[in-house]
């Protein structure tokens, strides 16, 4: 029974990042913009979100720093991708490679330190019951606010006329262009949300998940959260369903390790990556007639004055 | 007041050739007061990036070296993205081709195997290079499964193999339990082209390969089919052109050439396989294929200026104490730049007041 409830808290703990910056990726990816970015604004999202922690004491900063950084790492994607309508894979891959040179900078005065991780909640009651009462009324911020941050953006985007009004330019940005809507500006807004998205997501890592910063401590979860959103077919709900797969596929591996199952760790390691190419195939394969994908996603769009 | 762009009305040639200059220069700029801000005399840290490799024999050998896998790298990448198929896992495919061609080096480890085993060696980290690439050009083709996604996947899937053949049944008996096989034969070693030296015959291969790219793209149909399909792929479709196989071969030709990289950093410069073996240079290749335009000649230029950097930074890092990352530093914001600088060229920009685009309407 222990065991269950311990691997349920760590394969939501395993998947929270991955679903924040998903949902913050999905979002952009719905305006019409490919922001392959990801990776590098979470590892500075991360080393920001850790600085911030470690010199002020409190998580809720590390977590505001971590924000702040994803959106200014996303607004030099924007300026570059929108404003000078450069390739969006190209920019995407740049910024990844500048956020881990810049996260190694920022970083390097604070490996080897600890800080103290992010509170759970304890409702006195709740919380002791056993098996589910950790599972939902123990878990840390971070947890109950990527659950809702999913609710937000889904019931923004299908509810809601500003969100019609993104989703129109992710899927036709002429028509949307000449109906007067500003897909720049908004596109440019969407591309600042899934930045913050991605620092915040970066941030739980070494405020929540583990408490020490270490550099490339993303590990490739910024790009498997890249395919988490075509997993979900670009829906809010299914994200949640594909990120707790992943999360149950990285702990599973470590819990396999750790019974020393005879099967090289490497291998087991290597589940979550395979996983998703396996994921993206037979996905890409299941989906007859047309793409679900915004249409217009990753073009560049450069306004006909 | 906005800044808008302004479609050229042809590709302006002279901006072509300019934008990778003026990109470094901004770079630099930026580097300068990258610099100021570290505390570090920023004139200083140029020479030591600069200047300083390039004033004796052993770094200049030792750039020649760096850039020798960048340069082979890059070029296959360079024909994936003129075709627009985006291999960003060239370090994968870089580290199965180390492994592969290992796989010769460690079996015929203290025989009496003669000179096959180098080239051996060499044909089948190229051949496992292109098999490994073909695995997320054939999910784009087949499957539709984004090739970004899917070969980005496999450098970590790589990194892991390797990782665990050198802990594990390929680790060196004698080698105090580090995680490296034993240094490799001396048939199992690419040889130096100077006694002594650091230069060896790799970098020959990457001058061949450089040749015969340039070669393909400018004088073969094939070549031009891959620029037609990349750059106007609705004609491609009326001229006939199968973009799949394109991007089937363009993976496959890049995949070889990032594996036989591999395999002769490993049996080059490093003489044994062990984790770690690349700095990143499957990613930093892509920064070179754009900085060089994607053309043969200029990939060769691009790379030995980012190989310039790996080894000023380590300069630097010895004599002025800058943390390596700033090199890495240096390499994306070069790639923004270059980005940037090549919006020029398809776009002029304009600055524009808004009451004045009151009268005008769309289209």
């Amino acid at each position: 029974m222990e065991l269950i409830e311990a691997i349920i808290l760590a394969v939501l703990a395993a998947s929270t990042p991955l679903l924040i910056a998903a949902t913050g990726e999905l979002v952009t990816e719905r305006s019409g913009v490919l922001n392959l970015g990801v990776e590098g604004m979470m590892i500075i999202g991360a080393a920001s979100g850790f600085a911030g922690a470690w010199l002020t004491g409190s998580i809720f900063i590390g977590a505001l720093f971590g924000i702040v950084a994803g959106t200014l790492m996303s607004l030099v994607f924007a300026l570059m991708a929108l404003g000078l309508a450069v390739n969006q894979v190209a920019t995407g891959l740049a910024l990844t490679i500048l956020g881990v040179g810049l996260s190694g900078l920022i970083g390097a005065g604070f490996v080897g330190e600890r800080i103290t991780p992010a509170m759970h909640l304890n409702i006195p009651g709740l919380t002791d019951i056993p098996l589910i009462g950790r599972v939902l009324f123990g878990e840390d911020a971070f947890v109950y606010f990527s659950l809702a941050l999913v609710v937000g953006v889904w019931w923004f985007l299908y509810r809601t006329r500003p969100g019609l009004i993104l989703r129109a330019c992710g899927d036709n940005h002429v028509s949307a262009h000449a109906l007067g809507y500003p897909v720049l500006r908004i596109r440019t807004i969407a591309v600042m949300f899934g930045g913050a998205c991605a620092g915040l997501a970066g941030a739980y890592l070494p405020l929540a998940y583990t408490p020490f910063f270490i550099p490339g401590m993303t590990a490739g979860r910024g790009w498997i959260a890249l395919a988490l959103v075509v997993f979900s077919s670009w829906r809010p709900g299914r994200l949640v369903v594909g990120a707790y797969l992943f999360g149950a596929v990285t702990i599973l591996q470590l819990h396999a390790q750790g019974w020393g199952v005879g099967i090289p760790s490497q291998l087991m390691s290597a589940l979550p990556y395979l996983a998703t190419v396996i994921v993206l195939v037979l996905l890409s394969r299941a989906r007859t007639g047309g793409s679900t994908a915004p249409a217009a996603l990753g073009t560049v769009f450069v306004p006909d004055r | 007041m906005q800044l808008v762009l302004e479609k050229r009305a042809e590709r302006s040639n002279t901006i072509a050739l300019i934008s990778p200059l003026i990109a470094i220069g901004l770079t630099i700029v930026t580097m300068v007061i990258l610099f100021a801000i570290l505390g570090k005399n920023p004139l200083l840290a140029l020479q030591a990036y600069f200047i300083a490799p390039l004033t004796d024999s052993y770094s200049l050998q030792e750039i020649a070296v760096k850039a020798t896998p960048l340069v082979m790298i890059a070029i296959g990448l360079s024909l994936c993205y003129l075709a627009n198929a985006w291999n960003i896992g060239a370090e994968g495919q870089f580290l199965i081709g180390a492994v592969a061609g290992s796989w010769i080096a460690v079996k015929t480890q203290g025989t009496d195997a003669g000179a096959w085993v180098l080239p051996v060696m060499l044909v089948l980290a190229a051949a496992a290079g292109a098999l490994y690439a073909l695995i997320p050009a054939i999910c784009k083709v087949k499957f539709g499964a984004s090739e970004i996604l899917t070969s980005l996947m496999l450098v970590y899937v790589a990194d892991l193999f390797l990782d665990y053949l050198v802990r594990g049944p390929w680790r060196d008996p004698h080698g105090f339990n580090f995680p490296t096989t034993a240094e490799f034969d001396p048939v199992a070693t690419v040889p130096l082209l100077i006694e002594g030296g650091r230069l060896h015959l790799g970098s020959i291969i990457a001058l061949l390969v450089v040749a015969a790219v340039a070669i393909l793209l400018g004088r073969t149909i094939k070549g031009f089919e891959i620029r037609v399909v990349g750059a106007a792929p609705r004609a491609a479709r009326f001229g006939g052109f199968n973009s799949n196989q394109l991007i089937i071969l363009t993976f496959a030709v890049s995949g070889a050439l990032a594996g036989l990289a591999g395999i002769i950093e490993v049996a080059g410069p490093v003489g044994h396989l062990q984790p770690g073996i690349s700095p990143g240079y499957g990613f930093t290749a892509i920064i070179v294929a754009f900085l060089g335009r994607l053309n043969p000649l200029g990939i060769l230029i691009a790379g030995l200026f980012l190989a310039l950097t790996f080894i000023g930074g380590e300069q630097a890092q010895i004599a002025m104490k800058i943390p390596l990352d700033v090199t890495k530093v240096f390499q994306g914001i070069l790639l923004f730049y270059v980005l940037a600088c090549d919006s020029l060229i398809l776009y002029r920009f304009k600055l524009v007041f808004p009451n004045r685009q009151v009268a005008r309407g769309t289209h």
